[in-house]
């Protein structure tokens, strides 16, 4: 069973009197459990799929089914319960976050909103939450902007994971982050995987990131969906010239694991 | 408090406050500082200043103590300074939040009622409103609020506008937050910040309106107020400039003190920001 179907879903933009068109007549499908890469150059419109799957922004049209469900024609209280199963984690590892929150307070929110565990054992889930991201629960005491960007990020996820989510969207989540902790962090999202099995719609200009994570790959050009295959046909044999740039803009790009979670920068 | 010692850290900041907190005193202990009516004749008239210890600063053309006369218009200007920016910063804080959250028709609306009440000379909107109405306290807060509750509005509005497109907003809608809870939680918080730094210098801006009012003939008759120590003091300024030049003193200080203060009011808020 499909866990995510996107039929022909198109968006336009009017800017300035320019009319933009951000996604044209997109389709895709993602299992439960897989990872598929969302790739393409900047302003190909992967952040803007990205945003009308979370129901940030409404599409013109074409439909959207999650578990079954019509994903689109949610609203209001329903839509709010349903949020729980498809969680979003963000490029900006400072700007996804009150200024005022901290670590807290950020793992606390989707635990009372969708009352995951009791008010009094709240506590004890964020320990076991930053325990799982790796981070260390003395950490819950502290302003979100005092600790460092990967551990924002880790955070990130542990907010993401704590309403069991069935579909995580990252929107570039290690783009932002130093290379060298980039490959911890992609391992720790193939290890969640594994072990809840959640989908991840994973929007990426790198193939390289993608590549360490990804099952599939669908490239992204201009709006429109140009190419879409197992992640090492992609990118051993890149048919589209969009394919072919984003292969070439990664010098040492070669497979080695279907699901490696090697990242070689 | 983690702000006031911030603030204490710029010279600005600790220069402002130091002399706001100064005249904040003078103006709650003014009866004991001062006791008796100001606006009592209580010596010769136009005693020089500095010349008997028990009216140091003189006395004007009734014979009334200059210095109880500035003791007790602190009172005043504060008092109209601070009440009618609290108006102008509650109205301007409901029109912004309303317009930036309900958008649409409701946000132009109200916008253009903003525009409206910007372009009338907020000064020529306060004397209008005095003179129809007939001067006492009250009346002269309104007017000054009525002229300057635009700029917090406009700010409010952009504040809220630009925040709702935050990252962090995104964030809490993805994880099922309830739009109430975003707009108090989310949006409020980080969006007064800038609007206060604002109120200060509608603080100034009212306390010299106020004083204008005054000094036209159009504050209230029963209080005694710098401006009208200015306005009394002008009929005599040849002979005695000394009546006009200590309550001007006392204004210019005021004023200067509160923009002291907000300019590091706005360092303060503009360093957490960098921070954040
Ligand atoms: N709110 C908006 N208003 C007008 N145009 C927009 C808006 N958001 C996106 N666009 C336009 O839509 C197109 C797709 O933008 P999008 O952000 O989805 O690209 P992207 O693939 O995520 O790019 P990047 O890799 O730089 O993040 C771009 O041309 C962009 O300028
Ligand atoms: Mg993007």
């Amino acid at each position: 069973m499909t866990l995510l179907e996107i039929n022909n879903l198109s968006k336009h933009f009017r800017s300035g009197g320019r009319d933009v068109t951000a996604l044209d007549d997109v389709s895709l499908t993602l299992d439960p459990g897989q990872t598929l890469g969302l790739a393409g150059a900047s302003g190909s419109g992967k952040s803007t799929l990205a945003r009308i799957v979370m129901r940030l922004l409404p599409p013109d049209g074409g439909s959207i089914r999650f578990a079954g469900e019509d994903w689109l024609a949610l609203s209001g209280k329903d839509l709010r319960r349903r949020r729980a199963k498809i969680q979003m984690v963000f490029q900006d590892v400072l700007g996804a976050f009150n200024p005022r929150a901290t670590v807290a307070s950020v793992l606390d929110d989707p635990l009372r909103i969708h009352e995951i565990v009791p008010k009094s054992d709240r506590p004890r889930k964020i320990a076991e939450l930053l325990d799982r991201v790796g981070l260390q629960a003395n950490l819950a005491d502290r302003s979100i902007r005092d600790v460092s960007g990967g551990q924002r990020q880790r955070i990130a996820i542990a907010r993401a994971i704590a309403t069991d989510p069935a579909l995580i969207v990252l929107d570039e989540a290690v783009s932002a982050l130093d290379v060298s902790i980039r490959g911890k962090v992609l391992e720790l999202l193939v290890e969640l995987q594994r072990e809840r099995d959640i989908a991840y719609l994973f929007v990426s200009h790198d193939l390289a990131v993608l590549r360490a994570v990804s099952h599939r790959i669908t490239v992204m050009d201009g709006g429109r969906l140009v190419e879409t295959g197992p992640a090492r046909q992609v990118i051993d044999n890149p048919q589209s010239t969009a394919a072919r740039a984003l292969v070439s803009a990664v010098p040492r790009l070669r497979i080695q694991t279907p699901q490696g979670h090697s990242y070689e920068p | 408090m983690r702000l006031v010692r911030n603030l204490i850290g710029t010279p600005e900041g600790a220069i402002g406050l130091g002399i706001l907190v100064l005249l904040a005193l003078v103006a709650l202990f003014a009866p004991v500082l001062s006791p008796g009516d100001p606006l009592r004749i209580a010596a010769r008239p136009l005693l020089a200043p500095f010349t008997d210890p028990s009216f140091p600063l003189g006395t004007d053309r009734l014979g009334r103590d200059v210095l109880a006369g500035i003791i007790h218009g602190t009172r005043t200007s504060l008092a109209v300074g601070i009440a009618a920016a609290l108006a102008a910063i509650a109205i301007g804080l409901c029109v912004g939040l309303t317009a930036g959250f309900a958008g649409g028709l409701v946000d132009e609306a109200l916008m253009r009622v903003v525009d409206a009440f910007q372009i009338v000379p907020s000064f020529l909107l306060a004397l209008a409103f005095v003179s129809v109405i007939g001067a006492s306290v009250p009346v002269v807060v309104i007017a000054i609020a009525l002229g300057a509750w635009a700029d917090p509005a406009r700010l409010t509005r952009a504040q809220v506008l630009s925040i709702r497109e935050r990252d962090y907003v995104a964030s809490a809608r993805v994880i099922g937050t309830h739009p109430v809870e975003i707009a108090l939680r989310e949006i409020l918080p980080n969006a007064l910040p800038p609007v206060l730094a604002l109120s200060a210098i509608i603080v100034a801006a009212a306390i010299l309106t106020e004083a204008a009012l005054s000094f036209l003939g159009l504050g209230d008759p029963n209080v005694v107020t710098w401006g009208s120590m200015i306005a009394e003091g002008r009929n005599v300024l040849r002979s005695s400039p000394s009546l006009s030049i200590f309550p001007g003193i006392a204004l210019v200080v005021t004023v200067v003190a509160v923009y002291l203060f907000s300019e590091g009011l706005t360092k303060t808020i503009g360093r957490g920001r960098r921070i954040a």
